[in-house]
């Protein structure tokens, strides 16, 4: 959480300092539920299909700071070589899919990738998850996907980030249910719902759900209540939130819940977790340096081939 | 005071709504927002009831709007980005395009397609789909290139009876300005002369209209030479007789798009030609389009992947040197 939020930082700063490849789209103010999901997940076993606001989810599950610096910083060296860009990026052989812009449609593919698990006997003690945001639920593709993996019970994970607003657009716009989590229920699927700025609610609740999944329990659904702290871009200023969602509950930063959490809990001291603070700032700066001397993809040297045959014949 | 290409999009929209009843906007975030481009700026507020904010759904935004249309209203949809119409393709190309052919009642609905690329908004965000929508019969297809054609073609779009693909480029939206809306608007599938030449024509549409220019001033510079540049405006109906007149004094084709190279716009236009002109040829006729790969994210990349003034100007001088 705490990397990703120093980093996150450091990219918003790049971002206006005009250093940055494309736009720029951060997870503050979801962190708790990214986080707990990427650490409830096992790299190298586990499938995880990562959203826009998921840095700090793609930190616990183990991706290398430099692949994300390397792809905002346009890297020739990065994961996606140039050609894609930084929330996009993966390494779908490693178990991180790369998403596409279309909301929704990774839901289906995680289904996919379990089904082909299963189908070469290596489906046991497998989980994959894929978060979506309350816009994305109302998807054709999020329908279909989640009611595939129930047909096929899959073991599979679906966070629901419900942060109040699809870009602009408010969640009564969005859906006419009270509650995301009541859907759950229509699918065949479990339903569960936490309370995002939560920490420790977060990592058990999704805890919970990862482990179910894992151990049968068919497809789960984890509805998480929270508000962005940010705009939906960095070119976005959010102004359409609400000052009183912002001082409201909803409102609060989770990683300063959180870090109260394990000060008061026992899992950290204050001196630690201050620490952590200058420990991870300086792993940030290491990797931005490091991406920043690299060199830029070059059209000259580029292979412009979209398949991987070549049969010369101009596929 | 001078108007955006985006503003004309803006301004259409006000006149259509204020001017027809029937008229209503139905997007993700266009709104209170204004749309992600701010195409629909202040229009929520002065038509209340009218501009609405959608569920991100894009099947069923077209699927609403084919049934709406067929009830007598005239629905405009605005995709946040013309890559997401390929959700919606099925309610395009399957109900809004067959449903006049098979029923009788016409289907008037436009849907707003923000198309091409900008650098560094990769292989999502960035696509060309024109000819796609182009290939099935019962739409009508229209790129306007310029602030004036922005404003004049999507009311006549809403005007139609038909289903319109309104492709508005969004490179162009506010890079391209012009002191006022003028009166010079043709009718949808009229092409028009950009800039007259004699010694090759370029046949084109939408942003890449400003590259063939460029590229012919340049080669005016170079080597005096007369390039004629061809605007069709709208790729569905095309304009082949003006395309063939052109060809007629030049004796040189160029088909210019910046769509993928495989079918298309560009393929359309030089199997007409051939078909219907080819005694008017003095050299094999050329095509230029971006690469065929995903379009790249990195503007570095991006920049060599679509066709730019530098590309226009090596076919054309193969074209002229043939
Ligand atoms: C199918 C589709 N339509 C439109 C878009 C454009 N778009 C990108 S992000 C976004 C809002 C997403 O909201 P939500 O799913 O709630 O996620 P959040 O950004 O709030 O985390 C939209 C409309 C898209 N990416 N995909």
């Amino acid at each position: 959480m705490l990397r990703s939020r120093l980093l996150e930082n450091k990219l918003s700063s790049l971002y206006k300092a005009g250093k940055i490849v494309g736009g720029v789209y951060l997870g503050k103010g979801q962190e708790a539920v990214s986080a707990s999901l990427g650490a409830s997940l096992i790299k190298g076993r586990d499938i995880f299909a990562a959203l826009i606001r998921d840095q700090a989810g793609r930190t616990a599950f183990g991706e290398p700071l430099i692949d994300c610096t390397r792809t905002y910083l346009g890297s020739v060296l990065g994961p996606m070589k140039g050609r894609d860009g930084n929330i996009h990026r993966g390494r779908p052989l490693d178990g991180m899919p790369a998403m596409i812009s279309h909301l929704g449609a990774e839901v289906s593919v995680v289904a996919g990738m379990l089904v082909a698990r299963r189908l070469k006997g290596e489906l046991q003690g497998v989980v994959g998850a894929t978060c979506v945001g309350d816009g994305a639920t109302s998807t054709g593709a999020f329908h279909e996907g989640l009611n595939m993996a129930a047909v096929e019970n899959l073991p599979m994970v679906v966070i629901v980030g419900n942060n109040q607003f699809a870009y602009s657009t408010p969640t009564d716009r969005q859906y006419a249910c009270e509650d995301l989590v009541e859907r759950a229920k229509g699918y065949g699927v479990g339903g569960h719902s936490v309370d995002g700025t939560d920490m420790l609610a977060c990592t058990k609740v999704i805890g919970r759900a990862v482990q179910l999944a894992r151990e049968g329990g068919g497809p789960q659904m984890v509805v998480a209540r929270l508000l962005r702290l940010t705009g939906h871009g960095e070119h976005d200023d959010g102004s359409y939130v609400p000052q009183t969602l912002k001082a409201g509950h909803l409102g609060r930063d989770c990683l300063d819940v959180g870090e109260a959490q394990m000060v008061e809990n026992g899992y950290a001291s204050a001196e630690e977790v201050e620490r952590w603070k200058t420990e991870f700032a300086d792993e940030v700066q290491a990797a931005v340096a490091q991406a920043q001397q690299e060199p830029v993809p070059d059209p000259w040297h580029e292979v412009w081939h979209a398949c991987s045959t070549q049969t010369g014949r101009g596929l | 005071m001078s108007v955006t290409y985006v503003d004309a999009i803006r301004d259409a929209q006000e006149k259509l709504l204020r001017d027809d009843p029937r008229v209503f906007l139905y997007g993700q975030d266009i709104s209170k927002f204004g749309g992600a481009f701010k195409a629909t700026k202040g229009l929520a507020e002065a038509f209340p009831g009218r501009v609405l904010d959608s569920p991100i759904s894009e099947d069923a935004m077209i699927g609403m709007a084919v049934g709406a249309a067929i009830e007598g209203m005239r629905p405009i949809v605005e995709m946040q980005f013309a890559d997401f119409s390929s959700i919606a393709f099925n309610q395009i190309v399957n109900q809004a395009a067959t449903h006049f052919y098979r029923t009788g009642v016409p289907v008037p609905l436009t849907v707003r397609l923000p198309s091409g690329g900008t650098p560094g908004s990769g292989p999502f965000h960035s696509q060309s789909m024109e000819a796609l929508y182009a290939h099935y019969p019962g739409l009508v297809v229209v790129t306007p290139a310029t602030v004036s054609d922005a404003y004049h073609m999507l009311i006549e779009s809403v005007e139609l009876d038909d289903p319109v693909v309104y492709c508005e480029h969004k490179f162009l939206y506010r890079w391209l300005k012009a002191p006022r809306i003028n009166g010079d608007n043709l009718p949808i599938g009229r092409a028009r002369i950009t800039r007259p030449g004699k010694h090759a024509t370029v046949v084109t549409y939408s942003a890449m209209v400003h590259e063939a220019v460029r590229a012919a001033e340049r080669l005016k510079e170079e080597g005096s030479w007369e390039i004629e540049v061809v605007d069709l405006r709208s790729v569905k109906p095309l304009d082949i007789d003006t395309v063939l007149a052109s060809v007629a004094r030049t004796g040189r084709l160029l088909a210019l798009g910046e769509a993928f190279p495989w079918g298309g716009v560009t393929a359309e236009v030089v199997a007409r030609v051939c078909a219907d002109g080819f005694h008017l040829l003095d050299a094999p006729p050329k095509r230029l389009n971006s690469r065929d790969t995903p379009v790249p994210y990195h503007p570095k990349l991006w920049a060599a992947h679509r066709p730019t003034p530098e590309s226009i100007c090596i076919a054309l001088r193969e074209l002229l040197n043939f």
